[in-house]
C-alpha cells in the first residue's frame, strides 16, 4: 500500500475496451469484457458497471468463461499470466504464471484442466504458436502453468486467426493466406492455400475466422470483404467453399448463432450485417453503428449479441438486430484536436468523440452524458475521403455559449465553419445559434471567450486567431426587431493583425481587460475596450507555443512556454521579463480557482509536471516520469468539495486530468489504491439519497394510511421506530435490486420488519408498560437487524449458486421467533 | 445507433431589404393606372362617402374620378386661371376651390356653376377647406392672410394677416370647429381659433412649410418643409416630438392612412415614404417616375393617387383578397375528427405509447441514404429545383465530394443532361457562395467530357458560356482588388493615429469591407 499523502498517477478513464472479445454470462445476463488492465462486469439489464477485477500487470488480451463452471472466468494478459475469477464476487481464485506474454486464450469444454493460449515462438520475431497449457491442480493461489505442449505453429496473433470447431474436434488458424485445419483425433492437418494473386484488385488475405457450431463449416472473412464458408476439409483436395460478399473493406469479425443459422459479420463500414442460411440472398443490416466494428460476441441463449467498436465502445444488440444499449466510456477519437475543456456547467470533460461530435464525459461515473453533433453530416465510413472533423471548441464562463470550429482536412481550401450554441434550458441541450462560413482565410488556431462572471453574458467577446495572420474579434448583435426569430446573433467587430505574422494562441486576462494574442515570436497584448495595441514582448529565439495569464495575486504576470524550450514570464505592469527557465514545456495549463499554473515537459522519453506560481520561479511541486507516454493534454477540473490535502495545495479545489498520446485519461491521486477501486455501485448502494422506486413510493403509502388510521381512532399510538431505522428495510430498499435474494426469501424479514409488537398500546393507558416493553422491542430489533443481515449476506452466495438454500441456525431461530409472534393484527386489516 | 443525417442545404438570410408585415401590406397594390392631366396636380382630395369619388386640382380645371374609372365623371372648368385646392365637405357633398385670381369657388358636387363666390383675398388662393361644423371655409392666400368665410351669406367673418409670407396649407381640426391651423413660407405654423382674434399658438417648423396635417384627436400636428417632417404636441404648447429627415427633396404633401397607425409623406424626390406613427420609422417606400406634389390615400387604403409635377396622376388600386375557399369544395372531415383525443390529458397511472415519429426525407436524401450517387444527383438537376433553389443542387454536389463519388456521379450523362449542368454551373458559378464547389464540378465536366468536345455543337456553346462566365469574373475580381488598393492608400492618408496602430487600423478597414462580403 502506498504511503498516505504520496501522490499517484492514476488512469482513470478511456482505457482501450477492445482488448479482447466480450462475452456474456450463461445466463445472459452479465457482460464481461476487457477494459485495459482490467476485466469488468456489466449488468445488461441496469445497464451499470458492476465490478472491477484488477489484478492483472499488463493489458488483458482474452477472456473466457470456464466451461466447467459458469460463474469463473479465466482471463490472460501480456504479463504472463492466467488468472481464474469469480466474477460475480470479484475474487481472483488462481493465478497461473506461464512465464511468457500471453496473446489469446481458449477454452474447450472436452479439454478438463486445460487452455488453450497464443504466445510469440521461442528465438523467432513475429511468429507465434497455439499451446495448450495444463492447469495444475494444487493448493494456494499462485500456481505455476509451465507444462506447454504445441498444438500449431506459425498462427496469427490475434485473438480472431483461431477457432474451435464443432465440440472442440478440430482448430482452425489462419494466416494471410494459409488457413490450416487441425483434427485433434486423428492428428491431422490440412493446409489450404488461397492464390496470392490480387484478382480484381481483391487482397484474399484472411482477416477473421469462426466455426460454425453445429456443422463441420468454417467461415473466414477476408481483407476484400469477401467471407468464405469452407466445407469438405476433411479432404485435402476435395474441399469446396462459397462466398459471400458485401463489404466493400476488410471483414473485421464473424459470429455464428447458437444453431449456426445465422451469421454476423461486421466491419469497417459499421454496419452490422446478418445472413440467413449461408445464403447471399437473405440478408439483414443494422447501419450507423457509429464507428467501425472490431469484435462481435454472442450471448450462448442466442438473443443478445454485442459488437466493440474501435473507439471504445460497444453495443448490444438484439436477436432482431435491434439497437438495444451500449456501453460507453470515455469514447476514443482519431486525433483530440479540441483539447481538453471542462464545461462550466456539467463539470464534464469536453473533447472530440465519434467523428464530428463533442463528447461530455463526466469524470464521476466513467461514462459519456451526452455527444452533441457539431458537424451534422453523414459521416462515410470510407478510407481516402476528406471529412470535416470539429478543431476547436470553447465554453463561455458561465456555460451558456458554446463555440465550435470545424474544418475539413484538406489542406489548401479548409471548409471552415465557426459555429455557436446557445445553451436550451428547455431541451436541457445546445442549440446552434450563428453559424459562420469560412471565418478566416486559413485554419485557425485558438479561440477564447471573454470569462466574465460578474458582467453577465450581454458583454460576451470571442477572440478567434487563424494562420491568415490575424485575430479576430466576434460580438454579440441584438437584433432590435420583434418579428425576427432569434434575438442574438453574433458578427465579426474587430480584425487585427501584427506584422503579417500568423497568429497562434491568444488568452483573456482574467478581468478581461486585456487580450494576449502571440504571433509566431512575440506576444501582443491589447487593450479589450479599444482594441488599441498595448505593448508587446518577445523571447528570442522560438514560437510562443502556449500562452496564459496569472490568476486571483499574481494576475500581473503572463506566462509563455516557445518551442525552442524557454518558459517565460512577463511582468505586465513593467512590461519587463520577470523570470524564465529553460524547459520544453508542451502542456501549460493554468487552474482557474487558484494562481497555479501546471507545465507538463517532455525529454526524451518521459513527461515531468511541474506547478509553479508565477510569483515565484521555483515551482511548487514536481514530479518526474510521470508517465512513459507523451502527455497531449491537460485540465483542471474543479472539485465539488475542497480536499483536506495539507500537503498539495495546489490541489485542494481542483483536481488535474492529462491525457496521452493514446487517449488515455490519467489524474493525480492522494488517495491510496483500496479507496479508488471500491466499485461506484457498492458506494451507491449505502446512499441515502437514491431515487423513489415503485417500492418505496408503494411502502410509503401504506405508511401514510396507518398514520391515517391511528389518527381517525383519535389514539396516540407510540411508534416503534423500528420499522423506519431498521437496516433490513433500508437494506431491502436501496440495494439493486439484480443483487437481492429472491423475494420469497426476503418476505420473512420484510414482514418482521413491519410488525407491531403486541405490547404497542396506546400511550394512555399504560404508559410504564411502554417504556419497558418498548425497550425491549428495541433490544430484539437489534438483534433482529444482526440476522437480518446476516440473512442477506448469505443470500448473495445462495443466487449466485444454484439456489439451494439451507437455513442457517440463526435462520431457523428467526423463523421460530416469527411464529411465536402475534398475528392478531392481520385480520384487523 | 444514429438515424441517417440529411444532406445540410447552406441557407443563407436574403441580403437587403426584409420583408415585414408592413411590405407585404403596402406590395399589395396593382400596377398603377396613369392618367395625364393638363398641368402639374396640386392636390388630390377623396370625397369622405362612398363611393368615395376623388377631386384633381390640376391647372384651371378641377376634374373628378370615379373610384375605377379613368375618365373624368365630371369636371368644373370655370375658372380663368388656374385653380388651387379643392377640397371635398364633411358630407361629401360640396366642394370649394381657390384660384390665381385670389377668388374661391363653392361648388354642388352635382351641379355645375359655382353656388358661393367669395371675393377677399388680393392675391391667389392655395389653402381653401371647410372647418368641421360645415358652415364655413377658411383660406389662405399669397397676400399673407388667411381668412374665415359664412357659406351662407358668402361673407368674411374675420381675417387675420398674421404670417408674413405666402400661407400655402392647412387643416381643420376634426375635433373642435373652431379651430383650424396654416403653413406659410414664413417658416410658421400658426393655431387660430375663430373665436379669438388672433393666432393662438406659433410653430416654427424652420423651412418654408408645404404641408401641415392634424392627427384625428386633434392633439398632434405634423407639419412638413425643406426636407423635414416634424410631428408637433399640440396639447403641450407646440413641443417638438420628432423630427423626420429621410427625403432628399422638399417634402411637399402629407397624407395618413385610414387607421391613423401610418404616416405618407410625398416629396420632389420622386418618393413616398410611410413611416409608424408608434416608432416613426420607415417601414416602407414607394417609387415614382417624377417629383411628386400631392397625394391621397382613400379610405380602408383601397387607392393610393399620387399627383406629379408634369402632371401625371398615378393611381394604384388595392389587389382584392384572394380567396381560396370556393376552389375546396370537398368536404373535409369535421373539425372534431382532428382535435379527437388530443386535448385528452394522461393522468398520472396512464401509461403513454408515443408513436414512432416519420421522419420524411426528400428525394435525393433517399439516394443518397442507399448511395445511389449518379441518381441523386438526377434528381437535383431537375429545372424547379435547378432554377428556384440552386443551394440543394449544390449542397448535394458538395456531398458527393465529400463522399467521392462527385466524378463518376458526373460521368456518362447524354447531351441534354450535359447541356444542363452545364447551363447550371456557367450560370452560378460566379455567386460566390457556390464557388468553391462549382469550381471543382466545372473542373470534372471538362475532365470527363473532353474527348467528346466538338462533337455536339449544343455542348461546345455551353463551354464557351462558361468560359465567358469565368474570363468576366475574373476580370470584375480584378478591378475590385484595383479599387481596395485605393481604398487602402486613402485609409492610410486618412489614419491619424500612432505609428503602431496604423497597421493594424489599415488592415481593419480592408478586410472589414471583404470580411461583409463574406458574412451570408
Amino acid at each position: 500500500m502506498v504511503a498516505p499523502g504520496s501522490l499517484r498517477v492514476v488512469r482513470c478513464g478511456g482505457s482501450a475496451l477492445r482488448g479482447a472479445r466480450a462475452v456474456f454470462s450463461a445466463d445472459s445476463k452479465y457482460l464481461l469484457y476487457v477494459s485495459g488492465d482490467f476485466v469488468k462486469v456489466y449488468s445488461v439489464n441496469t445497464e451499470e458497471t458492476l465490478r472491477l477485477m484488477g489484478g492483472h500487470a499488463d493489458l488483458v488480451t482474452g477472456i473466457q468463461l470456464n466451461p466447467q463452471n459458469h460463474m469463473q472466468l479465466y482471463s490472460c494478459s501480456l504479463d504472463g499470466t492466467i488468472k481464474l475469477w469469480d466474477f460475480m464476487d470479484g475474487i481472483p481464485i488462481k493465478t497461473f504464471t506461464v512465464g511468457t506474454k500471453l496473446l489469446a486464450l481458449y477454452t474447450l469444454a472436452s479439454a478438463e484442466d486445460s487452455v488453450f493460449v497464443v504466445i510469440p515462438k521461442k528465438g523467432e520475431r513475429d511468429t507465434f504458436q497455439l499451446v495448450s497449457v495444463e492447469l495444475t491442480k494444487g493448493v494456494g493461489q499462485d500456481l505455476e502453468g509451465k507444462e506447454l505442449s504445441v498444438v500449431l505453429d506459425d498462427v496469427g496473433a490475434s485473438m480472431k486467426h483461431i477457432a474451435f470447431g464443432r465440440e472442440g474436434a478440430y482448430v482452425v488458424s489462419v494466416k494471410d493466406v494459409n488457413l490450416q485445419v487441425y483434427f485433434f483425433k486423428r492428428k491431422l492437418l490440412n493446409r489450404f492455400s488461397l492464390s496470392t494473386v490480387k484478382t480484381k484488385g481483391g487482397d484474399n488475405r484472411f482477416s477473421c475466422v469462426v466455426c460454425h457450431p453445429k456443422e463441420d463449416c468454417i467461415a473466414t472473412g477476408h481483407a476484400d470483404g469477401k467471407i468464405r464458408l469452407w466445407r469438405n476439409f476433411h479432404h485435402k483436395k476435395e474441399y469446396t467453399y462459397s462466398t459471400l460478399h458485401w463489404h466493400h473493406d476488410i471483414v473485421m469479425d464473424l459470429a455464428f448463432s447458437m444453431e449456426g443459422t445465422r451469421l454476423l459479420s461486421g466491419g469497417v463500414e459499421s454496419v452490422l450485417v446478418q445472413w440467413h442460411n449461408e445464403s447471399s440472398c437473405q440478408k439483414d443490416f443494422l447501419p450507423r453503428l457509429g464507428s467501425p466494428i472490431e469484435y462481435i460476441s454472442m450471448s450462448s441463449d442466442g438473443i443478445l449479441c454485442c459488437t466493440l467498436h474501435t473507439d471504445n465502445r460497444i453495443s448490444i444488440i438484439n436477436s432482431n438486430l435491434r439497437f438495444s444499449r451500449s456501453i460507453q466510456g470515455l469514447i476514443k477519437s482519431r486525433d483530440v484536436k479540441t483539447g481538453l475543456v471542462v464545461d462550466p456547467r456539467t463539470k464534464a470533460l469536453v473533447l472530440n468523440g465519434e467523428p464530428g461530435h463533442l463528447q461530455f464525459y463526466s469524470l464521476q461515473s466513467d461514462q459519456q452524458l451526452f455527444s452533441l453533433d457539431i458537424v451534422q453530416r453523414q459521416y462515410i465510413h470510407q478510407a481516402g475521403l476528406k471529412q470535416s472533423d470539429l478543431v476547436k471548441v470553447a465554453f463561455s464562463a458561465r456555460g451558456t455559449w458554446l463555440a465550435t470550429v470545424e474544418e475539413s482536412e484538406e489542406v489548401t481550401d479548409p471548409e471552415l465553419q465557426l459555429k455557436l450554441w446557445l445553451y436550451n434550458e428547455e431541451i436541457q441541450s445546445f442549440e446552434l445559434n450563428t453559424r459562420i462560413n469560412t471565418p478566416h482565410d486559413n485554419h485557425i488556431t485558438d479561440m477564447c471567450f471573454r470569462d466574465m462572471d460578474e458582467l453577465g453574458d450581454d458583454s460576451l467577446i470571442l477572440v478567434t486567431t487563424g494562420r491568415d495572420c490575424v485575430f479576430k474579434v466576434w460580438v454579440m448583435v441584438e437584433d432590435t426587431d420583434p418579428e425576427a426569430q432569434q434575438s442574438v446573433s453574433w458578427s465579426c467587430d474587430f480584425v487585427g493583425s501584427y506584422h503579417n505574422y500568423q497568429a497562434t494562441n491568444c488568452c483573456f486576462s482574467e478581468d478581461g481587460s486585456l487580450l494576449a494574442v502571440s504571433f509566431e515570436e512575440t506576444v501582443t497584448v491589447w487593450d479589450s475596450l479599444t482594441w488599441d495595441l498595448k505593448c508587446t514582448f518577445c523571447h528570442p529565439p522560438g514560437n510562443i507555443r502556449n500562452i496564459c495569464f496569472g490568476r486571483l495575486t499574481c494576475s500581473k504576470y503572463l506566462i509563455g512556454a516557445t518551442d525552442y524550450g524557454f518558459l517565460c514570464c512577463w511582468n505586465l505592469l513593467t512590461c519587463a521579463l520577470e523570470w524564465s527557465a529553460h524547459l520544453n514545456v508542451v502542456v501549460l495549463q493554468p487552474d482557474p480557482l487558484s494562481e497555479h499554473i501546471a507545465a507538463v515537459s517532455w525529454l526524451s522519453k518521459e513527461s515531468s509536471l511541474f506547478v509553479f506560481k508565477p510569483n515565484e520561479p521555483r515551482p511548487v511541486y514536481i514530479q518526474r516520469n510521470l508517465c512513459k507516454e507523451k502527455i497531449r493534454l491537460a485540465a483542471f477540473v474543479p472539485r465539488d468539495e475542497p480536499e483536506n490535502t495539507e500537503k498539495y495545495l495546489w490541489l485542494r479545489k481542483s483536481q488535474l486530468f492529462f491525457l496521452t498520446d493514446t487517449q488515455e485519461l490519467m489524474t493525480l491521486s492522494t488517495k491510496s489504491l483500496e479507496e479508488r477501486l471500491t466499485p461506484s455501485s457498492k458506494q451507491l448502494a449505502v446512499e441515502e439519497s437514491l431515487p423513489v422506486t415503485p417500492f418505496s413510493l408503494l411502502l410509503g403509502k401504506h405508511r401514510h394510511q396507518q398514520a391515517q388510521e391511528d389518527t381517525d381512532l383519535g389514539k396516540l399510538i407510540v411508534h416503534n421506530k423500528q420499522e423506519q431505522a431498521s437496516p433490513a428495510v433500508k437494506e431491502l430498499l436501496h440495494t439493486p435490486a439484480h443483487v437481492l435474494p429472491s423475494a420469497s426469501f426476503l418476505c420473512t424479514i420484510f414482514i418482521n420488519s413491519l410488525l407491531i409488537s403486541k405490547e404497542n398500546k396506546s400511550a394512555e393507558e399504560v404508559a410504564d408498560e411502554v417504556e419497558m416493553e418498548s425497550e425491549k422491542a428495541e433490544d430484539d430489533s437489534d438483534e433482529e437487524d444482526v440476522t437480518a443481515m446476516e440473512q442477506e449476506d448469505t443470500g448473495h452466495m445462495e443466487l449466485l449458486g444454484e439456489m439451494t438454500c439451507k437455513l442457517s441456525k440463526s435462520q431457523e431461530k428467526e423463523l421460530r421467533k416469527i411464529r411465536k409472534m402475534d398475528y392478531s393484527w392481520l385480520s384487523a386489516l | 445507433m444514429a438515424a441517417y443525417k440529411p444532406v445540410v442545404v447552406q441557407a443563407c438570410p436574403k441580403l437587403g431589404e426584409k420583408i415585414t408585415q408592413d411590405t407585404l401590406y403596402w406590395r399589395g397594390y396593382k400596377t398603377p393606372v396613369q392618367i395625364k392631366e393638363f398641368g402639374a396636380i396640386n392636390k388630390i382630395d377623396f370625397s369622405p362617402v362612398p363611393p368615395y369619388n376623388y377631386a384633381v386640382t390640376a391647372s384651371s380645371r378641377i376634374h373628378i374620378y370615379g373610384r375605377y374609372s379613368q375618365e373624368p365623371i365630371k369636371t368644373f372648368s370655370r375658372f380663368r386661371d388656374a385653380a388651387y385646392c379643392a377640397t371635398y365637405r364633411d358630407d361629401g357633398r360640396l366642394l370649394v376651390a381657390g384660384s390665381e385670381g385670389g377668388g374661391i369657388c363653392l361648388f354642388d358636387v352635382s351641379g355645375k356653376a359655382p353656388l358661393r363666390q367669395f371675393e377677399g383675398h388680393t392675391k391667389p388662393v392655395h389653402l381653401v377647406g371647410f372647418l368641421s361644423d360645415k358652415y364655413r371655409i377658411f383660406s389662405g392666400g399669397d397676400d399673407y392672410s388667411s381668412n374665415l368665410w359664412d357659406i351662407a351669406s358668402a361673407t368674411e367673418i374675420i381675417s387675420y394677416s398674421e404670417h408674413t409670407d405666402y400661407v400655402r396649407c392647412g387643416c381643420a381640426s376634426k375635433v373642435n370647429a373652431d379651430v383650424f391651423i396654416t403653413g406659410s413660407y414664413d417658416h410658421t405654423v400658426k393655431l387660430f381659433d375663430a373665436r379669438t382674434k388672433s393666432s393662438v399658438m406659433t410653430i416654427e417648423h424652420g423651412h418654408p412649410v408645404e404641408s401641415v396635417l392634424l392627427f384625428p384627436s386633434g392633439g398632434l400636428l405634423v407639419s412638413a418643409g425643406g426636407r423635414y417632417v416634424k410631428v408637433w404636441d399640440v396639447l403641450k404648447g407646440g413641443q417638438l416630438l420628432v423630427s423626420l429627415k429621410n427625403h432628399h427633396k422638399t417634402v411637399t404633401c402629407l397624407c395618413l392612412n385610414s387607421s391613423g397607425q401610418r404616416l405618407l409623406s410625398g416629396s420632389l424626390d420622386r418618393h413616398v415614404k410611410i413611416y409608424s406613427t408608434t416608432s416613426y420609422k420607415v417601414v416602407h417606400s414607394f417609387n415614382y417616375a417624377t417629383s411628386i406634389l400631392s397625394l391621397a390615400l382613400s379610405p380602408e387604403d383601397e387607392t393610393i393617387v399620387v399627383g406629379m409635377t408634369n402632371g401625371v396622376l398615378n393611381v394604384k388600386h388595392r389587389k382584392p383578397e384572394e380567396k381560396n375557399e370556393n376552389s375546396q369544395k370537398k368536404r373535409q372531415p369535421a373539425y372534431r375528427t382532428y382535435v379527437k383525443g388530443r386535448t385528452y390529458m394522461p393522468k398520472q397511472e396512464d401509461f403513454c405509447v408515443s408513436k414512432p415519429v416519420k421522419r420524411v426525407l426528400r428525394k435525393y436524401d433517399k439516394l443518397l441514404r442507399s448511395f445511389q450517387s449518379s441518381k441523386a444527383l438526377d434528381a437535383v438537376m431537375e429545372p424547379p429545383i435547378m432554377l428556384h433553389t440552386p443551394e440543394v443542387t449544390v449542397a448535394v454536389m458538395q456531398e458527393l465530394h465529400r463522399r467521392g463519388t462527385l466524378r463518376s456521379a458526373l460521368a456518362g450523362r447524354d447531351e441534354k443532361q450535359v447541356n444542363l449542368l452545364l447551363t447550371f454551373v456557367a450560370r452560378r458559378v460566379i455567386e460566390p457562395r457556390f464557388t468553391p464547389v462549382l469550381v471543382t464540378v466545372a473542373d470534372m465536366i471538362t475532365d470527363i467530357y473532353q474527348p467528346v468536345v466538338g462533337q455536339s455543337e449544343i455542348v461546345d456553346k455551353q463551354f464557351l458560356k462558361l468560359q465567358q462566365a469565368i474570363g468576366k469574373e475574373i476580370d470584375y475580381q480584378e478591378e475590385l482588388l484595383e479599387v481596395l488598393g485605393m481604398m487602402d492608400t486613402l485609409f492610410a492618408t486618412f489614419t491619424k493615429k500612432k505609428d503602431t496602430c496604423l497597421e493594424e487600423n489599415k488592415n481593419n478597414g480592408v478586410t472589414e469591407i471583404i470580411e461583409t462580403n463574406r458574412k451570408y
